[in-house]
Order: structure tokens, then sequence, then C-alpha cells
């Protein structure tokens, strides 16, 4: 279906290609998933499909890409749309009207087609992607996962036998994902499409796949072959796949249904035993609070009657779904947005009512966008800025820079460097004022597993040296691995909060996947099995 | 009346441009007034629940300027009419070779009510195209612009969603400062801003052209590069001889031949090249609003409000003009008072909104934020 014949891409003005010699042949009416590190082309070889690159990037293109016999050279997107359908990394960047049904028809309308067969096929995407209680809605006034969902309805009502999707559910909710993936799933079972998927979340689509292509970046080759294969010996690997390489299971599980069967063994030794957990410094003073707190937005509550406490040291994870409040409750803490009634305090005083340099030493939110932070041209003249901001010593926010993130240069301009440098940049310049309190939204959207796994150790560093972190996340998975506290909120209120082991293991939502294998036992990374067992008994347990 | 669905967007136009007629033949304040007032109560009866909908409060808004700026321009620059003074202002007069032109000077009642009266004119026809601004989906009414001026209706469709995600950017942007401990408001604020909030905009309109694309818009039937040619000089040839055409109907000094033989051949020639663009293209369109009776009833009660004050004009009926010199009470000429009454009626005949397009009842203010700061 999709055939890339020695393709080397250049954009204009970059010294080195950003893919080289790409071979790859993907058949028709399999779901492929791309996999590789931030910045290493994934999305470059997902818009070569249908001659985004280098029609509307600029740049060169050598060798040829053919999708079912048309040759991209010759067709520029356009002439492909009604072969290719392509889904954005952010689904509202793409809607063209303002409703559900008329997004849908917006594609077929430009192809031409006849009004009764749009009608018709109208009415079927809707009932394919349980859209129809919804058709007249504002697309404004969606869930991320039912965008999602009209996103990809808008491109396949135009009966496109390719599907290109941008990371899809990186960023979802884990229920709104599965609805993503279930109707993924059909159109490949039912219809024959050809899915081509690039995704991070390897946890949650590795399953799925019947070929992985991996994009490792730099002038290494692009490789492809089918899950278990690159699975075995792939660097970045989801957590089920890391439990059965330790466990040394042969075949190595891609799915947790096949990994419980595997598990028998390793569940049993595992009974009796505890996972090691960090321990808290739990002090009874809270560090920061809210009591009693509602927010509105017009008649819409935003937050409802929401009373938490968080103490020095503590990693406290914010979960729930689109639109549950958790970017309202983290604004809320910096004295940001629409305040209702009730008390917020942090450090002993309100934060609305403080400023400059005092704000930054009493709280620091990292946003969703912590681009937005940025302003200077260099990353040395930020860092310069982020000083003087603070009221700190020169030098303070380089020198937690150069702990952190060791290969970040001072003369890059910010918008340079990689998703998951950038964070790690904004991190520093927020951490330069020492707050006590440090509260992140979202902070691993877009990163990959290296970077996560980064994160993941500044974070519990931090709480070692006694700030109290709370972040906002959709990734069971880091959760798993860092928080120490779990609070999950539902249309504003506070549904469940309490240690993560509790409220993760009680929850099919929310529980990992090592939790989900070695149930009921509670554990939640393969960290904690590999450090509860010795490596004879880890021999034992292989199947 | 009829079931719920979308009016046709040119049926709203037709009627503020009806509207906006009307108002621009009459300086009775009264009857400008209740133009305004009809305009309104159309609007909150039949506005739907969309971002560009709220754009009649902004024009309401311009309205009110355009008359300050009217007033303020006649008492520094106006020339003084009427003889009742109102108050005795110094002023200069400027040499012959700018007769006319005065600074200051003494502000009489009468040269106030005529500033007062002609802003009030400028802010109804503003307010009546408010008023279909915020009724007609701008979205809807591209579906049903002909197929060759898609790509300008198009930008325009681009512009109305960037508009309200640059306002979300500088708020986004504002709370950015605020993390960062810096000022959020004044110069340096802006400034700092400014490349950030634009460069977003900027990558969106990309990201969504990039988007329309894939998605097959632009697309073209086998047609010759020729044809889309002599298409193309039809249409803007066309435009030139109907600008210039309208230029000679209105100058005094053209040459007859220029003036409405030169617009009616313009109008021929453009509406020759829309047809054969329209040709080359192959698009559809999905769900066309139909035209029936509501349609009829509110485009009709536009033009109705037009007619009833052409027709009061052209029999020279007291009122339409209110005399300012003597000032006068102005008085309420019932043929155009019918006309603004029909005028009004869209409020009842207009085909209701679909539910989920209704506003949800105004919610009730949120109280201030108290902040309360322990030592």
């Amino acid at each position: 279906m999709i055939t890339f014949d020695d393709v080397t891409i250049t954009y204009p003005g970059a010294s080195t290609p950003t893919l080289t010699h790409v071979d790859l042949v993907i058949p028709e009416g399999e779901l492929v998933l791309v996999v590789g590190r931030t910045g290493s082309g994934k999305t470059t070889l997902l818009r070569a499909i249908n001659g985004l690159v280098p029609h509307f990037t600029g740049g060169t293109l050598a060798g040829r890409v053919i999708v079912d016999g048309r040759d991209t050279a010759s067709h520029p997107p356009r002439e492909l749309a009604d072969l290719v359908g392509v889904v954005p990394q952010d689904p509202m960047s793409g809607f063209v009207t303002d409703t559900v049904e008329d997004e849908l028809a917006y594609g077929m309308e430009c192809l031409g087609i006849a009004p009764d067969v749009m009608r018709r096929r109208v009415e079927e995407t809707l009932d394919l992607l349980g859209l129809a209680d919804i058709r007249q809605r504002p697309l404004r006034s969606l869930s991320g996962g039912q965008r999602q969902r009209v996103a990809i309805g808008a491109v396949l009502a135009a009966h496109p036998r390719v599907l290109v999707l941008d990371e899809p559910t990186s960023a979802l909710d884990p229920g709104a994902a599965e609805e993503v993936l279930a109707a993924l799933q059909r159109l490949v079972h039912d219809l024959g499409v050809t899915v081509v998927m690039a995704e991070h979340r390897l946890e949650r689509v590795v399953q799925y796949a019947d070929m992985v292509v991996v994009v490792p970046g730099g002038d290494q080759r692009v490789r492809s072959g089918t899950p278990a294969e690159i699975m075995r010996s792939a660097p970045i690997a989801p957590p089920v796949v890391e439990l059965g390489r330790l466990a040394g299971w042969q075949p190595l599980p891609l799915s947790v249904r096949d990994a419980r069967r595997a598990a028998g063994p390793l569940r049993d030794l595992l009974v009796g035993r505890t996972p090691h957990l960090r321990a808290v410094p739990l002090k009874a003073r809270g560090l920061a609070s809210t009591d009693d707190l509602v927010v509105r937005y017009g008649n819409h509550v935003a937050l409802n009657h929401v009373s938490i406490d968080i103490a020095k040291g503590e990693i406290v994870a914010l979960m729930g779904r689109n639109g549950a409040g958790k970017s309202t409750l983290l604004n809320a803490m910096v004295g940001v947005g629409p305040r209702g009634t009730g008390r917020v305090r942090v450090d002993g005083a309100d934060p609305v009512a403080l400023s400059g340099a005092a704000l930054l030493r009493s709280v620091g939110l990292v946003p969703q966008e912590p681009g937005d932070l940025l302003e200077s041209t260099t990353v040395a003249d930020e860092c310069r800025a982020s000083d003087r901001d603070a009221d700190c010593a020169a030098g303070t926010t380089r020198a937690l820079l150069a702990l952190m993130a060791p290969d970040i240069e001072d003369g890059t301009h910010p918008r340079d460097l990689s998703e998951g440098q950038r964070l790690l940049l904004v991190l520093c310049v927020i951490l330069a004022a020492r707050p006590p309190l440090l509260l992140l939204d979202e902070p691993t959207r877009g990163l990959d597993y290296p970077t996560k796994a980064r994160l993941a150790r500044v974070l519990t560093d931090l709480a070692e040296a006694g700030h109290a972190v709370m972040l906002a996340t959709h990734d069971v998975e880091l959760v798993a691995e860092v928080a120490d506290r779990v609070v999950i909120l539902a249309e504003g209120e506070v549904v469940a909060d309490g240690p993560t082991t509790e409220v993760v293991t009680s929850s099919p939502m929310f529980a990992p996947q090592v939790a989900k294998i070695l149930s009921p036992e509670s554990w939640l990374t393969v960290d904690q099995v590999a450090g509860a067992m010795t490596a004879d008994e880890l021999d034992g347990v292989a199947g | 009346m009829g079931d719920r669905r979308w009016l046709h967007p040119g049926a709203w136009w037709v009627w503020a441009l009806g509207l906006a007629t009307a108002a621009s033949r009459t300086t009775n304040p009264l009857l400008l007034l209740l133009i305004i007032t009809a305009a309104a109560v159309v609007v909150s009866a039949r506005r739907p629940d969309a971002p560009w909908a709220r754009s009649f409060g902004f024009f309401v808004r311009l309205g009110l300027i355009v008359i300050v700026v009217r007033v303020a321009v006649q008492v520094l620059f106006g020339a003084a009419i009427g003889t009742t003074v109102l108050l005795e202002l110094p002023g200069i007069g400027l040499p012959t070779w700018l007769a006319g032109v005065r600074l200051g000077g003494d502000l009489t009642l009468e040269s106030l009510l005529m500033a007062l009266y002609d802003g009030l004119r400028l802010a109804t026809i503003l307010i009546c195209v408010g008023a279909a601004n915020s009724l007609a989906s701008p979205t809807r009414l591209l579906k049903s612009v002909p197929a060759a001026l898609y790509e300008l209706g198009v930008s325009v469709v681009v512009t109305l969603t960037f508009t309200p995600q640059l306002v979300a950017d500088v708020e986004r942007l504002g709370t950015a400062r605020r993390l960062r401990g810096r000022k959020t408001s004044g110069p340096r604020a802006i400034a700092g801003a400014a490349i950030p909030v634009l460069e977003g905009a900027l990558e969106r309109s990309v990201m969504l052209a990039a988007a329309m694309d894939s998605r097959g818009y632009g697309r073209r039937g086998a047609v010759s590069p020729a044809a889309r040619r002599t298409a193309s000089t039809l249409l803007l040839g066309g435009l030139v001889a109907a600008c210039i055409g309208t230029y000679g109907l209105v100058s005094a000094d053209a040459p007859v031949l220029l003036g409405l033989p030169m617009l009616v051949l313009g109008i021929g020639v453009a509406v020759a090249g829309v047809w054969l663009a329209g040709r080359t293209s192959v698009r559809t369109s999905y769900r066309p609003d139909p035209w029936r009776a509501p349609e009829w009833l509110v485009s009709g009660a536009g033009v109705a409000a037009a007619g009833t004050f052409a027709l009061a004009g052209w029999l020279a009926m007291p009122g339409l003009a209110t005399s300012v010199d003597p000032p006068a009470w102005p008085q309420l000429p019932l043929l155009a008072l019918a006309g603004v009454l029909i005028a009004m009626t869209p409020a009842l005949t207009a085909s209701p909104l679909p539910l989920s397009a209704v506003p949800p009842p105004r919610a009730p203010r949120s109280p201030r934020p108290t902040v309360e700061v322990t030592a």
C-alpha cells in the first residue's frame, strides 16, 4: 500500500538529512506503529506519506514515496486527499468548521462527493465512532477524547484507504485513549483501512500493532519488524515487556493478558513480600492546603468544595478525566484564574496576594506548555533573567541546569531545544527561587521514555531534598513510579485521596501494567519487583 | 414558527442591510433609536451561542464611540450654525485660504444637535451591521458563496478562527509572566508577550492551512490552465469596470457613459467570470441552507423597512429629517414607524435555532475574589 523507496529527506537550511535512506513497505490493512525518540523524524516520516513533506514544508526528498500507485512527487497533498487521511497531533488545530456534522462533511465537500452520498456517509461515520449524540455540538465544547474521535471521523468520512495519526492518545486520559484505540481497531478489522500511527505511550498501543517501525534518529537506518521482534531488543519498552524481559518469559508478552498467563510462578514467589517504598517524612503540619475551594467558570463548576493538604517532601499525583478540574486546581494554588469561595494557603500565605519574587519563593508551576515561560533568545540569557526574577545569586539557574541537563548548551535558542530539554530548562527556571511547593501540569505529554525516566529521577531527588511536588498527569506509569499519594478528581470533586498503591490498584482505569499483571499482589513497577528478588529466584520464574 | 433550524445567513444580511438603508434615510433621533431597538430585539431573540455571535455588544460600543467622536469633531472644528450659544469658548479663525475651517469658538445648540443626530445615524448603521454579524454564521454564509469566490471566503474563516485563539494566547502568556514573577501589565509585559503570541498565531495558521490542504481543499477538476486564466481575467476585469461605473454614477462631472452602462457591463462580466470559474471547481455542498418561508419573511421585513423610509422620503413626509435650526422636537411619521415595526417581526417569524445553539440562561455573576492575607 505504502512504499518508501530509498527516501532521504533534508529540510531547507539543515546541514544533515532528517531521514536517510528509508526503505519501507507497508502492506494493506496493517496497523503500523512508528516509534522513536522526540525529534528523531517520526512526524517527518508520517507527513511524507501524503506529501505534506516536502510540498508544504519545503526541503528536498530524494527517492520515491508511492501510495497505492501514486507518487507523492507528482501528487500534492490535495490530490491524495481521497486516498490518505491525516489526523494532526492537536486535533483542534485542524478543524475548519464550527460543528461536528459540518466538520465530518468538510473533506467530502472538497472532494466533490454527491450530496446524497455525503448524507449517508456522515451518518455511518457518526455511528462508527460513537458521535451521534454530539452531532450538533460546537467543536470547542467537546472534551479531548471527543475531539480526537471527531478528527478521525472527519478524515474517515472521505473513505481514505490509509489513515495517518500523529500521537493520537498523548493528550488523553486513559479512558478516552481506550475509546480512540478501540475505534481504530474497528477500522482495521472491519474496513481494512491501513493505519500508520506515531505514539510515545507504547504501553497503550503496542499490543494492537501488526508492525513496528523504529525511527532511531541521527544517521541510523529506520528498521521495521513485528512488535515481538522489535520489543525483544528495543532500548525503550513498555513495563509489560520489561517485566517479561526481567522474568525471562518466552515468547515475550506484549499485552497484560499474555503476561498474566505467564506470571503465575512470579506471583506465587512474591506472596508475602512487600515492595520497597520511599520513606516519606510525613509531618503533621501541612505545607500547602486548599480548604473548601469552589471555582466556577460561568455556569460550570470547575472545582466543587475541594479540600486537600500537602506535606513537605511528598509527591502527590493529581489524576482524572480531561476537564475534571486538575489544571484549575493547580492554577488556584498559584493564584491564577477565577477564584470562588474557600481558602488557599501555601506556606502560610494566600498565593493571590503574592507576586514577583515573593510568589516564586513560595510556589512554582510548570504549565502545560512550558515554552510559554521562555522569552529570551538564548539559554544563557534565560538563566540570567531567571536569576534576576527570583532575586537570587547570579549563576544559580545555570548551575541547576548543568546538574539536571548537562547536554544543554548556552548559545542554543530555547525554541530549538527538544521538548524534554525545554521542560527541564523551565523546571530549573522555576526551581531557582527554591519554592517549597512545585506544581507540574501534564509534564510528560510528548516525552519519550528516556526523558521521562530522567524527569522521574529529578522529581524524586527534589522530594528527598524536602520540596513538596504535585503533578497533574494522565500517565499511570509515571504515577506508579514517583507518586507517594494519588488524588483523583471527577467533575471538580475529590473522589479518591490516598497512598498510590491503594488508589491505583483499586481502579482498573488508573492501574499500571505491572499492577494488572501481578494483582491481587500490590506491585506497581518493574523496579520494585526487581528489587525484591534475587538473581537465582528470577531464573526460576522463567517459563 | 416552523421547525428548529439555522436561518439562511443571506436572509439575515438582507434584513440588516434593509434596516441600515432605512437608517441612512433619516436624522430623526426617535426613529434611529427605534431602529436600534428593533435590531436589539431581534438579536436577543435569535442569537445563537457561538463566539462570533457576541459581536453585537462590541458594535454597540463602537457606535457610542462614533457619536462621541462626531460631537467632539464638531466642537473643535465645525462651522457654527444657529444662534443659541450654550457655551462661550475661545476660537481661532484660520486664514482665508483655509476658509471654513475654524478651531474652537462658541458652542451652539444647533451645531451640537446636528452632530449628535449625524453621529447617531452612523452608529445605527454600524449597529445594523453588528446585528447581521451576530445572527448569521460566517461559515454558513461561506457555503452560499459561489465556488469561484470560495478562496476569498476561506481567508475570512481563517481570520475568524484566528482571533479568539489570539485572545486565549494573550491570556495564557499573561499567566506565564505571573509564574515567572514578572509584571503582567505595562509596556514591557506587552513587548515581552508580543513575539510569542504572534509566533503562536502564525504557527497555527500554517497548521490549519496544512490540514485544509491534506483534506483536499483547492482540488481542481480537469481544466486547462488557459480556461482558468480566462475566468480570473473576466472576474478581475469585471470588478474594475464595476468600480469605475460606480464612480461615474456618483461623480457629477463624469461622462454619462462612464456611469450606469459601465456598472452594468462590469457586473455582467464579473458574473460570467464567477460562473466560468465555478465550473472548474469540484466542490459540492453538504446540507445547503434552504430558502423557504421564514427566509422570505425575514428578508422581506428588511426590504419593507427600507421601502417605507424611501417612500416617506419621496412623499416628502414631515418628520423624516429633524430640524436643528431652529431646534424642534422630532415628530414620528406613521409610515416610517410602521416600517420599523415590520423590521421587528423576524424576532417571531425567523425559524428558531436548533436546541444545541440556544444560549444557556445568563449565569449569576460569580462573587468577587476575596483576598485574605495572614501575617
